[in-house]
């Protein structure tokens, strides 16, 4: 194995000509600090920070890595957490990704990230990358990865632009992900023109690991030795910091620098793979992966999170590019790269390792018990600083934030528009809304991602929620679904995040899981607009309200900011996944029909819901309030769904959301092609709606299931008991191959399906 | 659920067999591969004893059998399969299977493996729609006198999953001819060709008919409640499709047989 | 009829997987020697009639825009060959 180090010199800033030098001026304003945070770092240091400390605390105190903007909100997630909550919480906010107990001794982290920005430059690396990482924190917990999920949210279906992204961004995920062994469970795609020019690239990855394998990234043991392993260091992700390529403050010119970083899904694989076999045989005391801030964060986490000292030898990293500086060295945002703390005795059998996957490593340096991070080049010190003020004690930022003065306006304009009535055009509306960019099917992008390798995916795109079977022996299983609803939350950002999660709580209890934690993708424009950062606020609020509401904690996520383009930002997008557990996937429930004669029930009221729907959407409306949310309904749909799965009484199970009932039916009919006879008047005349109402509201808190006739009195009895509203809406009919929704009109698959998935394959294939 | 789900072929019934038990079939791992465990999964569910073999070892571990599984070795960076051939395990493969004697399957990359080997003829290129296609496939069993499809029935239908960029089997006119002439297409894609493979070809034999290439991933259709959502048999449950697991009870049959 | 070649290499500072996996691979079958690997593109444009400089400078604009991802990568060559007769 090769350890060759840099013998190249630079004219290198040291601690002690730091020290020497206090007028020198440094570029903090073009790596991104304000005046205020620089005087912080002086005051920290107690003198003026070298090239290399300036290039840490720039990259660490950035938005994206120490949440200066969002943090006083998101401790509302910690804040309103219940004892109760954190029953089956491992691990919280804070480290890479949370954990959860699912029983059994089996645990299982999740967490979703975006990569919205670099996916907009450079689609497919972009959004290979996004993957990449993700599933990298979720390696450093200890888990294995066992499934990947992805909500993507582009601008208008026939942009011009938008055939560039979604080629690339869905080839980027396919290839990557595909590439790892992770089948892809679900995930959304989203069109809408707001995201013309901030596509949203969200990457969710889950892995499983029993109790005691769970590992934190943390320096502890002093005299342990850190090494730094997988590929190679080079410019990467630090195009725009180029200005640190002259930080020997010579006339030297900066040299070149990436402006895209390339994924390579294969040293991945083979990472995951060479990072497990560690784990097995207890060879790693810490361990973190090298993201956003690569070697600035991962010594700085480690070291803070453990005894608090690290000491580094920087000429001994690896480099792919050997004329990178010191403080590009630790900008670098190369991939698949991993930092392992490892105590002497197990150094030799940690080579074995790297060498039986020919992993490339190197030794940097050791934990110690200064309560310093130092790091030496060649000898010299050119980092002395307390890690935690690097990794924790960021700047904090109160920003202003205010009501928008146009809301008012937006949330009086309620839909007045058109209504479809009669048998044919109702028919015509569920053809236009099944074949709408949002609603139509999208097989043309998930057939792209292997949904089958690992052999334990039970459901996947385009059922509810992914469902994974964790245990071979007893069963034990997981369902995951992520969702949000940008034009909600536009119209009323508090309740949107609400609905956000209610959704993806409700779509896995439809599979018959347990919901049980909470992760989140907050897709926000720039915090520095007033109006941007109210959104952002409220939908915090919103989110953790709802979360203790359910029970459900969140357990990490990720904020995404500065989503927009000129004064122009994207609806605000709170992206929310839930993981919901199963004693036996054996007994999950797939939301379409397949047994003739079986009762369809819809569970739930439906009200006079349009404002924010999909079928607003369609006719270029947006205002009103969204639907209204009431959770308690919420917990005992999902009672009644998950109960219905334990005790056999349901055999497809589809929520109602985007598109209302119209949706669900047609999903439903669709996904085996077998279809139904429905009435619908008895439920008009119940809910005192209209035919379209009844086919088109976004009411929430309702369910389609299909009972088989055995089972009638006990489900009718279940949801007596609950004193939840069922009404029996029909049958399943396996003979005509339609939807025929009695007196109004019958539409038959075949028609159905090819309206549904001609959509994409017009625009894209 | 009623919908009972149907057993294929002959192979059912056979699984509890505990001769099958102790047949060893080998399952190689490079670095990259992803389909390891699931092939290992597919041998244990048809009865026989999987073993996991490492692409660099010299050691065959004494296995009657062995399965290239699918993946993408060394990344498929180079052309797929062209970094793995030269795997130290596979000059012990090549060895044993050229003669006629060790059963060998090679799936999707395993099958691409086979082909940069020179075990088999023919080669895989890119899809000709240019796209990964994830898909429950529908098959014809034109073969049945390999070592890997004798449970099935000759003009057999079966579905198994598919999933590659890759996959489009191509060879030269006299190669495939006599491919067909000499019997040795095995598996022939039904219902519309995927991705331009020659004359619908899914996956060939060797003239001893011991190694079998094939694109599509009969190891993902051996479960019920985790494989494709059809069977070529009957109605099955979600996901209840397990058509592929007669290429595993084949090979376990025949060598218990021998 | 005449070609014109362009090649098409990944940028250098950039990563270029594939050469890496093949680089990794040279030595274990004894090709050894060899510091580095980085694998590009060729692609050839037939010309119908006779390249001019009009016709060049077309296949260039080509070779920027479509052939190669210039966030990525670079043309490094786009060049006339005349078919052997």
């Amino acid at each position: 194995m090769t350890t060759e180090t840099t013998s190249k010199k630079f004219n290198i800033d040291t601690v002690e000509h730091a020290e020497q030098t206090p007028e020198q001026q440094l570029p903090w304003a073009e790596l991104g600090l304000k005046e205020n945070e620089y005087q912080r770092v002086v005051e920290i240091l107690g003198r003026r920070p070298t090239a290399a400390e300036l290039a840490m605390y720039s990259v660490m105190w950035s938005e994206h890595c120490s949440y200066k903007s969002s943090k006083v909100h998101l401790r509302q997630f910690g804040d309103k957490v219940t004892d109760a909550m954190k029953e089956h919480l491992l691990v919280g906010i804070g480290e890479n990704a949370g954990v959860v107990d699912i029983g059994d001794g089996w645990a299982v982290t999740f967490k979703v990230e975006s990569h919205n920005h670099p996916s907009f430059v450079e689609p497919y690396q972009g959004a290979a990358t996004g993957v990449g990482g993700i599933v990298r924190d979720i390696i450093s917990m200890g888990a294995r990865p066992v499934a990947v999920m992805d909500p993507l949210r582009f601008g208008a279906i026939d942009h011009p632009d938008t055939a560039r992204l979604v080629h690339g961004i869905v080839a980027g995920i396919g290839g990557y992900g595909n590439s790892l062994g992770l089948p892809n469970i679900g995930g959304e795609v989203v069109f809408d023109s707001v995201y013309q020019g901030n596509p949203l690239v969200n990457a969710l990855a889950v892995g499983v690991l029993r109790h005691e394998d769970i590992r934190l990234a943390n320096a502890s043991g002093v005299g342990n030795r850190v090494v730094l392993f997988g590929a190679r260091t080079g410019g990467d992700g630090i195009g725009g910091a180029s200005v640190l390529a002259s930080e020997s403050f010579d006339d030297a010119k900066p040299s070149k620098r990436p402006a895209v970083q390339v994924g390579d899904p294969f040293a991945e694989k083979v990472l995951i793979e060479c990072c497990l076999e560690l784990f097995k045989n207890g060879i790693v005391e810490g361990i973190q992966d090298l993201g956003a801030a690569g070697i600035s964060c991962a010594t700085s986490e480690l070291a803070s999170n453990g005894e608090g000292g690290m000491h580094v030898e920087l000429t001994d990293v690896l480099l792919r590019d050997p004329s990178l500086t010191p403080g590009e060295i630790l900008m670098s945002e190369s991939q698949e790269r991993m930092m392992a703390v490892v105590t002497p005795e197990n150094a030799g059998a940690f080579e074995a390792i790297m060498d039986k996957w020919s992993v490339e490593y190197s030794w940097l340096g050791e934990v110690t018990d200064t309560g310093r991070l130092i790091i030496e080049w060649d000898g010299e010190k050119i980092v002395d600083v307390d890690p935690r003020t690097v990794a924790h004690d960021g700047p904090v930022y109160e920003r202003p934030y205010s009501r928008p003065e146009w809301l008012d306006g937006v949330q009086a304009d309620s839909f007045a528009g058109d209504r479809p009535s009669g048998g044919e055009q109702l028919k015509s509306a569920v053809l236009e809304l099944m074949s709408s960019p949002n609603m139509c099917s999208k097989d043309w992008i998930t057939n792209q991602y292997d949904r089958f390798v690992q052999g334990n995916t039970a459901l996947a795109m385009p059922d509810d929620a992914g469902v994974v079977r964790v245990d071979e022996e007893t069963g034990l299983g997981i369902a995951l679904s992520t969702d949000a609803n940008g034009r909600y939350s536009y119209l009323n950002p508090y309740d949107g995040a609400r609905l956000a999660l209610a959704e993806a709580y409700r779509n896995v209890a439809t599979t018959g899981a347990q919901p049980m934690a909470v992760t989140d993708c907050l897709n926000f424009g720039s915090p520095e607009d007033p109006e941007v950062m109210w959104q952002f606020a409220e939908s915090v609020r919103g989110l953790a309200d709802a979360c203790q509401d359910l029970g459900v904690p969140v357990t990490g996520g990720n904020v995404s900011l500065y989503n927009q383009t000129g004064g122009v930002a994207i609806h605000p997008t709170p992206v929310v996944g839930v993981l919901g557990v199963f004693d036996d996937v054996a007994r999950r429930t797939p939301s379409g029909w397949r047994e003739d004669g079986q009762a369809i029930y819809l569970l739930g009221t439906t009200r006079n819901e349009l404002d924010g729907s999909e079928w607003a959407n369609l006719r270029g409306h947006l205002g009103g309030q969204p639907p209204v949310l009431d959770l308690q309904a919420e917990k005992t749909l999902a009672a009644i769904l998950v109960n219905s799965s334990r005790d056999g009484m349901i055999d497809a199970a589809h929520d109602l959301s985007e598109g209302g009932l119209a949706a669900a039916l047609s999903e439903a009919a669709l996904r085996f092609g077998v279809g139904a006879r429905i009435g619908i008047d008895e439920l008009c005349e119940r809910d005192g709606i209209d035919p379209f109402t009844a086919l088109f509201s976004e009411s929430q808190g309702r369910a389609v299931v299909a009972v088989p006739r055995s089972e009638e009195v006990r489900f009718n009895d279940m949801c007596t008991a609950r004193n939840f509203p069922r009404l029996r809406i029909g049958v399943v009919d396996a003979e005509n191959q339609a939807l025929d929704v009695q007196g109004h009109f019958t539409l038959p698959l075949a028609e159905l399906k090819e309206a549904h998935e001609a959509t994409l394959p017009k625009h894209f294939a | 659920m009623t919908v009972e789900t149907p057993l294929i072929g002959h192979s059912a019934a056979e699984v509890v067999d505990e001769h099958l038990s102790g047949v060893r079939v080998g399952v190689v791992t490079f670095p990259g591969t992803l389909d390891d465990r699931d092939a290992l999964r597919a041998v244990r569910i048809a009865g026989g004893t999987g073993v996991p073999l490492w692409h660099g070892d010299h050691d065959l571990k004494e296995v009657d059998a062995v399965i290239i599984p699918g993946g993408f070795s060394y990344g498929d960076y180079l052309r797929a399969g062209a970094i793995s051939r030269f795997a130290p395990l596979m000059e012990q493969i090549t060895a044993a299977a050229s003669g006629g004697s060790l059963p060998v399957l090679g799936i999707c990359n395993g099958f691409q493996v086979l082909t940069e080997a020179h075990l088999l003829p023919g080669s895989m290129i890119k899809n000709n729609h240019l796209h990964f296609l994830c898909k429950d496939q529908r098959l014809t069993v034109e073969n049945t006198m390999t070592a890997w499809t004798s449970s099935y029935e000759q003009g057999t239908e079966i579905v198994v999953p598919l999933k590659n960029q890759d996959g489009q089997f191509v060879a030269d006119e006299r190669t495939l001819d006599e491919l067909e002439g000499e019997g040795r297409v095995v598996f022939r894609y039904a219902g519309g060709n995927p991705n331009g493979s020659r004359r619908d070809i899914a996956g060939i034999t060797n003239e001893h008919g011991n190694v079998v290439g094939l694109m599509p991933h009969p190891e993902h259709a051996v479960e019920a409640g985790f494989g494709p959502d059809s069977s070529a048999f009957g109605e099955v449950e979600v996901r209840g499709g397990v058509d592929g697991l007669g290429i595993f009870t084949s090979v376990l049959q025949k060598l218990v047989n021998k | 009829m005449p070609r014109i070649v362009v090649d098409v290499m990944p940028k250098p500072e950039i990563l270029d997987p594939q050469g890496k996996a093949i680089a990794g691979a040279l030595p274990r079958l004894g090709f050894t020697g060899f510091a580095e690997v980085r694998q590009g593109k060729r692609f050839e444009l037939t010309v119908e009639g006779d390249v001019t400089e009009e016709v060049l400078e077309h296949a260039r604009s080509a070779a920027a825009t479509l052939l190669s991802n210039p966030v990525i990568e670079d043309v490094t060559r786009v060049e006339v060959i005349e078919d052997a007769q």
